[in-house]
Parts: C-alpha cells; sequence; structure tokens
C-alpha cells in the first residue's frame, strides 16, 4: 500500500487510535469538505498570501517603504522601477503596500485575539448562569452594541490618542458584543442538553462545564463570525485610517493612503485606488474563507 | 426490614409559577430496596420522568422527601454522584458532540480525581460490548445502540449504587432494544446496582423489574410486583387499558377507550 | 380488476461522495383497497418506498422502476402537473409528527380548508364547512373552537388527527401513513388507529401503513412486508406473521420482550450479510 493511502486512510479510518489521530481526522474530513467550495479556497489562498507577505515584506518589497524621493513624485504605474507606481512623496506604491499588509495583519490578528475570547466568556457565562448575571452582562453589552462600531472607534481613539495600538483597542472594544450574543444563543441552546445534565451529575463544576462542554460548541459558530468580521474590521481601521485616527504618518497604513491619496484622485487615481483595491480584495477574502468555514464547521445539520 | 435504598413521600413537582404553574407530579410515594430493579411506568405527562429527574438532583423545584441512600438529591452533593447516575432516552443528545467517547468515559474519573482512568475506560468499553477500537470515535461515527452503551459505560464509570434509566431504550431500533436490555440485565448481575427504569412500554418493564409503579397526570395508580403484570391481572382500569393498549390494535378495544383524569 | 397501486422493482439510489447508495433495491408489491403494512427498522428504506410512490423525494435522489402504477397512471412517465393533481387529491401521505408537517403560523381550521380548496376547486365557505365536517369525522368534539387553534395549542394526539383531517378532506383513493402513531402514546395511538380504521372502510381507501412497530402492523394491517436494507424480505398475511419464514423476521419477532413471558435473555438478531445481497 502506498504511502498516499497510507496516512490519509489511517486519517479518515473509522477507528482512530489515539486522541491525536482522532482530532487530526477530524480535522482533514473539514479540509476535504472545505477544498470543494472553490471560492472559499480562492479566499483561503489570497489571506494565505496576505500572510506571506507580511511575514517576508522586507525580502519582497522592491524600495524601502519610508524613503522619499520628490523628484520622482506621482510616477504612473508600469513606469520602470516602480511596478505600481509612486505617491506624493515619491515613495514606491507597491512597497508600502507590502509594508501594508503587515499592518492590517496586525490589527486584524490582534483585534480578533482580544474581542474574541471577551465576547466568548461574556457569552457563555451569560447564557448559562441566567438570572442576575445574565441580565447584567446582557445589558452591558447592549450598551457596547448601541454605538455605532466607527463613532465609537473614533470616541475612544479621541481620548487615547491616535496610533495604531488605540485604534486596535478601540476597535476591539467595539468588536465584542456580537460574539456575546453569538455565544450565548449557543449556550441557551445546549445549556439543557442531556449531556450537559450528565456532566452536571458527574460532580462537574460550573468552571468546567463552561470551558470544557459549551465554548467547544460556540467556537465554530465564533470562528466564523470573526472571520467574516474581518472585512468590517479592515474598513473600520481604513476608515480611522482615513481620518488620520489609526496609523500615523509614514506608516504604510492601506486606509491612511487612501486618504492622502484623495487629493490627486483625478489624474493620479492609483495614488488612492491601488491601496483602495488592495482593501477590496483582502475583505472578499475574509468573506469567501469566513462563508466556507461556515459550511464546512456549522453546517445546520438537523 | 433493610432501609429503602431510594425512598419518595409525597412528592410534589410544579413548574412554571403563578397562575401559569403546572404541578407534573401531584404526591408520588415510592420505596426501592437496595438490589432491586423498579420500573416506572405511565404515558407522557404522567410524570414518571420528572419523579427520576428529581432523584438525579437535575430538578430542584419540589416539596415532599426524596432521598438516595440517606441522602437529599441537590444537585451539588459530590457524594451523591458516586451514589446515583443516570442514562437519558435520547442517544443522539446525551453524549457531547465533539468529545470522543475516551474523553467521555474518562471525564467522571478526572472530576473525581480517579487514577488509572486508561486502564478503567478500557475496561468499562469491554463490559458495555465494545471494544477498544471505539475508544476514539466521535459520536456521529456510532451508530444509536452503540452511543447508548457509552452512555450506560459513562453512568458506570463512578460506580454508582443506584442507576436510573429514563426510557433507555425507546429511541432504538426493536433488535438493539434487546441487546441493551440484555446488556443492562447482566450488568446488573454482575454489579448488584439498584436501578429505576422509567418507560412508556409494558413489555420491556415486564422484561426487566421486579416491582413496578403506573402513573398517570403526576399521580401513582397502582404499585405492582412483575408478577401481577406477567398474569396480566392490575387492579385498576386503567392499567388495565394501557396493558390493553400495549398488544397492538383492536376495534373494540379502541372503541372503548376511555381518557383518564 | 386493475389493482389501485403496483409497483415493480422500485429502486432508490442516492449519490453519495463514497458511491452511490442504493436505498430501496427492487421492492415490488401491488395493493387493492386493503391496507398494506411495511414494516422496518430505521435504514430500512421503508420511508423512502413510501415518498417514492408519490415522486416526493430529494431532488438527487435516482427513482427507477420496471413499473409504477396508480389506477393505471403510469407515474413514472407522468407530467409534474399530472403528478400534481394525483398527490393530495388521490394520493394522500400523512406524517409521523404534526409539529414538523402542520404549518405553525396558520390556523388549524385554516389549514384544512385551504386542503379542501386547493384540490376540490371549492369556494372558501364550502371549504369551510368540509373543513369543521372532516374534524367532527376525526372525533374532534367542538370542531369550531379547535379550527381556530393554531398547530402549538394542539396537543399531540389532537395535532395527529388534524393532519389526517386534512389529508383525508380531498377524499383520496390511496392513503400512506408514514409512522402516523409513533410519537403519540400507546392509548392515543389506538385512538388515532380507530379513526384511521373507520375512514379506510368508509371510504373504501386503500392504505399502506409504514411504521417500525410489527405488533402494530400485523394487528392493523391486511398483509404485512418486512423490509430490510432496501429490499422487502418477507411478505405474508397479517394474520399468519407469526409463522413467518425469513430469519430477519422470525429474529425480530423473537427478540421483542413481550409481557406474559419470563424469558432473562432476549435472542438477540443476528444479522446475515447475505440478507443485503440481491436486487441491487
Amino acid at each position: 500500500m502506498s504511502d498516499a493511502t497510507g496516512w490519509r486512510g489511517r486519517l479518515l479510518s473509522d477507528t482512530p487510535r489515539s486522541r491525536r489521530e482522532a482530532r487530526l481526522g477530524q480535522a482533514y474530513r473539514a479540509w476535504l469538505q472545505f477544498r470543494r467550495n472553490r471560492l472559499a479556497v480562492l479566499g483561503l489562498l489570497i489571506v494565505l498570501m496576505l500572510v506571506l507577505v507580511a511575514a517576508f515584506a522586507p525580502w519582497i518589497a522592491p524600495h524601502d517603504p519610508y524613503v522619499q524621493d520628490l523628484s520622482r513624485r506621482l510616477l504612473p504605474p508600469g513606469t520602470a522601477g516602480h511596478l505600481l507606481g509612486t505617491d506624493e512623496f515619491g515613495r514606491d506604491i507597491l512597497s508600502r503596500l507590502i509594508y501594508g499588509a503587515r499592518v492590517t495583519l496586525y490589527i486584524v490578528v490582534l483585534v480578533a485575539v482580544i474581542a474574541a475570547p471577551i465576547g466568548l466568556l461574556v457569552g457563555t457565562a451569560a447564557g448559562y448562569l441566567g438570572g442576575w448575571v445574565d441580565a447584567t452582562l446582557m445589558r452591558i453589552t447592549d450598551v457596547f452594541l448601541a454605538f455605532p462600531s466607527l463613532i465609537l472607534a473614533l470616541a475612544f481613539v479621541a481620548a487615547l490618542g491616535p496610533g495604531i495600538e488605540n485604534a486596535v483597542i478601540a476597535i476591539a472594544l467595539t468588536s465584542w458584543p456580537p460574539y456575546a450574543r453569538i455565544a450565548r444563543a449557543e449556550t441557551l441552546t445546549i445549556r439543557n442538553s442531556d449531556y450537559i445534565a450528565a456532566a452536571r451529575l458527574q460532580g462537574a463544576g460550573t468552571g468546567r462545564i463552561l470551558i470544557g462542554h459549551v465554548v467547544p460548541l460556540c467556537v465554530s459558530s465564533l470562528v466564523v463570525r470573526v472571520t467574516l468580521d474581518m472585512a468590517g474590521i479592515i474598513l473600520t481601521a481604513a476608515g480611522l485610517g482615513f481620518l488620520g485616527l489609526g496609523a500615523q504618518p509614514p506608516m504604510a497604513e492601506w486606509g491612511a493612503m487612501v486618504s492622502s491619496g484623495r487629493r490627486y484622485i483625478l489624474d493620479q487615481w492609483w495614488v488612492a485606488t491601488i491601496p483602495g483595491l488592495a482593501i477590496f480584495v483582502v475583505s472578499l477574502a475574509f468573506n469567501l474563507l469566513g462563508d466556507g468555514l461556515r459550511d464546512v464547521l456549522d453546517p445546520r445539520k438537523s | 426490614m433493610t432501609a429503602p435504598m431510594v425512598a419518595v413521600r409525597d412528592l410534589v413537582v410544579t413548574f412554571g409559577r403563578g397562575a401559569a404553574a403546572v404541578q407534573a407530579v401531584r404526591g408520588v410515594s415510592i420505596d426501592v430496596a437496595p438490589g432491586e430493579s423498579f420500573g416506572l411506568v405511565g404515558e407522557s405527562g404522567s410524570g414518571k420522568s420528572t419523579v427520576l429527574r428529581v432523584l438525579a438532583g437535575l430538578n430542584q423545584a419540589w416539596t415532599g422527601v426524596a432521598t438516595l441512600g440517606g441522602l437529599r438529591p441537590s444537585g451539588r452533593d459530590r457524594r451523591l454522584t458516586r451514589l446515583a447516575q443516570m442514562v437519558f432516552q435520547d442517544p443522539y443528545g446525551s453524549l457531547h458532540p465533539r468529545h470522543t467517547v475516551d474523553r467521555t468515559l474518562s471525564e467522571p474519573l478526572a472530576i473525581h480525581r480517579i487514577p488509572d482512568a486508561d486502564a478503567r475506560v478500557d475496561r468499562a468499553l469491554r463490559e458495555v460490548g465494545l471494544g477498544p477500537s471505539f475508544r476514539f470515535r466521535y459520536p456521529h461515527q456510532l451508530s444509536g445502540g452503540q452511543r447508548q452503551r457509552v452512555a450506560i459505560a459513562r453512568a458506570l464509570m463512578l460506580e454508582p449504587k443506584v442507576l436510573l434509566l429514563d426510557e433507555p431504550t425507546s429511541a432504538l431500533d426493536v433488535s438493539v432494544q434487546a441487546e441493551i436490555l440484555n446488556l443492562l440485565r447482566r450488568l446488573r448481575e454482575a454489579q448488584g446496582f439498584t436501578m429505576i427504569l422509567v418507560s412508556h412500554n409494558l413489555a420491556v418493564v415486564a422484561h426487566m423489574c421486579d416491582r413496578l409503579a403506573v402513573m398517570n397526570r403526576g399521580r401513582i395508580v397502582e404499585e405492582m410486583s412483575v408478577d401481577t403484570l406477567r398474569r396480566e391481572a392490575p387492579a385498576e382500569a386503567y392499567t388495565r387499558q394501557l396493558l390493553l393498549a400495549s398488544k397492538g390494535y383492536d376495534r373494540e378495544v379502541a372503541a372503548r377507550m376511555v381518557t383518564y383524569d | 380488476m386493475t389493482p389501485l397501486l403496483q409497483v415493480e422493482d422500485l429502486r432508490v439510489t442516492f449519490p453519495t461522495p463514497n458511491g452511490p447508495f442504493h436505498a430501496v433495491r427492487g421492492v415490488s408489491f401491488s395493493l387493492g383497497r386493503e391496507r398494506v403494512g411495511i414494516v422496518g427498522e430505521s435504514g430500512s428504506g421503508k420511508s423512502l418506498t413510501g415518498r417514492a410512490i408519490l415522486r416526493l423525494l430529494a431532488p438527487s435522489a435516482r427513482l427507477e422502476a420496471r413499473r409504477l402504477a396508480f389506477d393505471g397512471i403510469d407515474l413514472l412517465a407522468a407530467s409534474p402537473r399530472t403528478l400534481r393533481g394525483i398527490r393530495g387529491r388521490r394520493i394522500s401521505l400523512v406524517m409521523q409528527d404534526p409539529k414538523y408537517s402542520l404549518n405553525p403560523v396558520m390556523r388549524v381550521g385554516d389549514q384544512i380548508a385551504e386542503a379542501a380548496r386547493v384540490h376540490g376547486g371549492i369556494s372558501s365557505r364550502e371549504a369551510r364547512r368540509k373543513a369543521l365536517g372532516m374534524l367532527e369525522s376525526v372525533r374532534i368534539r367542538d370542531p369550531e373552537r379547535v379550527a381556530r387553534l393554531y398547530p402549538h395549542e394542539v396537543s399531540g394526539g389532537m395535532g395527529q388527527r388534524i393532519m389526517i383531517a386534512m389529508m383525508l378532506v380531498p377524499e383520496p383513493d390511496l392513503l400512506i401513513a408514514d409512522e402516523p402513531t409513533s410519537a403519540l402514546d400507546v392509548t392515543v395511538q389506538m385512538q388515532v388507529l380507530a379513526i384511521l380504521d373507520e375512514q379506510v372502510a368508509q371510504r373504501g381507501m386503500g392504505l399502506i401503513l409504514i411504521s417500525h412497530d410489527l405488533d402494530l402492523v400485523s394487528t392493523f394491517c391486511d398483509r404485512v412486508l418486512v423490509m430490510y436494507g432496501g429490499r422487502v424480505l418477507e411478505e405474508r398475511r397479517a394474520s399468519e406473521l407469526a409463522a413467518a419464514t425469513h430469519p430477519y423476521t422470525r429474529g425480530l419477532l423473537s427478540s421483542m420482550p413481550r409481557i406474559g413471558e419470563t424469558r432473562s435473555e432476549l435472542p438477540t438478531l443476528q444479522r446475515d450479510p447475505s440478507w443485503l445481497e440481491g436486487g441491487a
């Protein structure tokens, strides 16, 4: 039997021999199903490319993103040495785009890593414990939900001062409430299931039930929601950057690039449009990825 | 006369509040001797599952007396978890969908810090007729009968003295039901636990239990030994009707069906 | 006399990632104005057989048969229009749980009236009258009050009787009942079956009762078909079921606990893989 069928056969087998094999088997099956959705795979590839570009930026970028050359400002795309042209300070747009990928990734990952666990904990605790805990936590969530995210982010950044870290905090603070809602809704559906009752009967405490039983069931819908939200997060960060409240110059953040390119939009369209296209492509990629993940993780089995 | 393992007196369970309050159990009294197999029979809404859930400590809204091995079911007493465990009705809902069989079975051991989990899980699987190849499967990779075996194994991991079963075979095919009933019988003979079996199926109860109580609308209609049931000599009209109905369709019997309150 | 329903070599196949799955493999039977029971465990293909007759399968399913005819009409070659005319009007389907088969946002009386109107082409007032009449014939006291209720406001047994009323109001020739009483208590089961009994006798309908309950089917029906793995393993007159010859049927019969007996071990069914062969 060849190697390929060997490990694949083991992963797909109905009788896994260890915890790790069982988990890997599940993951492999999920991957096979995911793979069938071509748009989702496209989204995944673009996201992976984003990660690679960000990781290898210093080696990929043809120029330094911060070096200005006023004699070579506003050159159109296709000029020798500047594939995507230069901006108003003569900086290579392609290089700034590549370094901007780092900033985008930084923002998106940090927001996800901060907002999702907060939302998860708040939502599951509220859903499982009920009573006044539920009421209090949900009212707090409602307060945060009541503000449009960009406005709240603006307020925080205005209070904390501009800068990319503060932008991340601000966006994270506005992103967690929907996750709490989702987690709570999921928790409410499973709270009365027999397996939770069985765990309680065995003497499991609230903490063990929440972390070991409830959270694993909420994670998939949360992952889907977070991925779909990435697009929104990128846009909010771009919006903040556009308003000058996110990344500060000379940092190459895509939103800030669009903002500063506004003045030249009629004659030198590429300065604003190209970073705008990058934002669009990456947001779309996250959306496609999220849709694909949802089909795999949350397939509405009945 | 030995003290009963399970004692229930004047149990009243109410659901809801105020005007919408409904009494699911209206004054039930039962005694189950240690090692006995006791059946609770009734149709839906009779309150039989509610009584079981009270005994398991899953329902706290009751008044009256209820003790298992002298302890009051409170849902928080660790001693109770080593005393009584439950097997639920729906095999498709009683196992956590993201936990492997191994995780499901070793969890009670982890909670009570019982050592030697590996060997115990292996042994438990063998005792319910599943080999080690099932150990790392997920519930969706198991059939209904296999899931119910895992549920039984889970209930027996802590070696309880009382096993509560809520319609354990209702959701299973007839052929699988026979296997599970045989398994339960064998385990009971080997381990000697007290068993309380809730079912709507008189034949299952007749097969598995020593004594039974028939419930209707929250009250006990009558209690009898399994002999009385087998001789089809119940005292109450409701039980007689239930017996007749369980034999399959008959035009005259159907015409004479009465709703008892 | 043409039988009401003729099924010859019915096959239903589903495409799966692991190749085609033959859910029904060559089922044949005919039905006059009598009651036939199809018994099987889960996965035997009995429900699919019932739905295949009505051509109510999922679009991905492939249906083949040498002959599938209702009252002489070839159901395989029938146009969608013909089929729509047959479904509900001449062949009705009663399903298991009224919770899932009654429209939750329509009043019960309106649903029955709609069924009467759609299949009868009669006026609304006439349909309303018929609906109330049907509710009475399924032994619902106070039909006026019940007609105004929503499905979630009625008990399981009443919901099932309403479902039967809805399915019988167009006065079909054949009723297919797929586990019509499995979700009900045993005493309610008897009452619902009595209603089916009455309706079938009064209207001279054919009835196909699909169930996993061998006792029920053998006491209610005239003939019994035992299905396993997509095939009919045995066909018998209901009264002669105890004399069944196929090891599967015998195995099923002996593995059921019975009140009068005192066996300590129930004989378990030994599945013979050869039962799955043939047909496909």
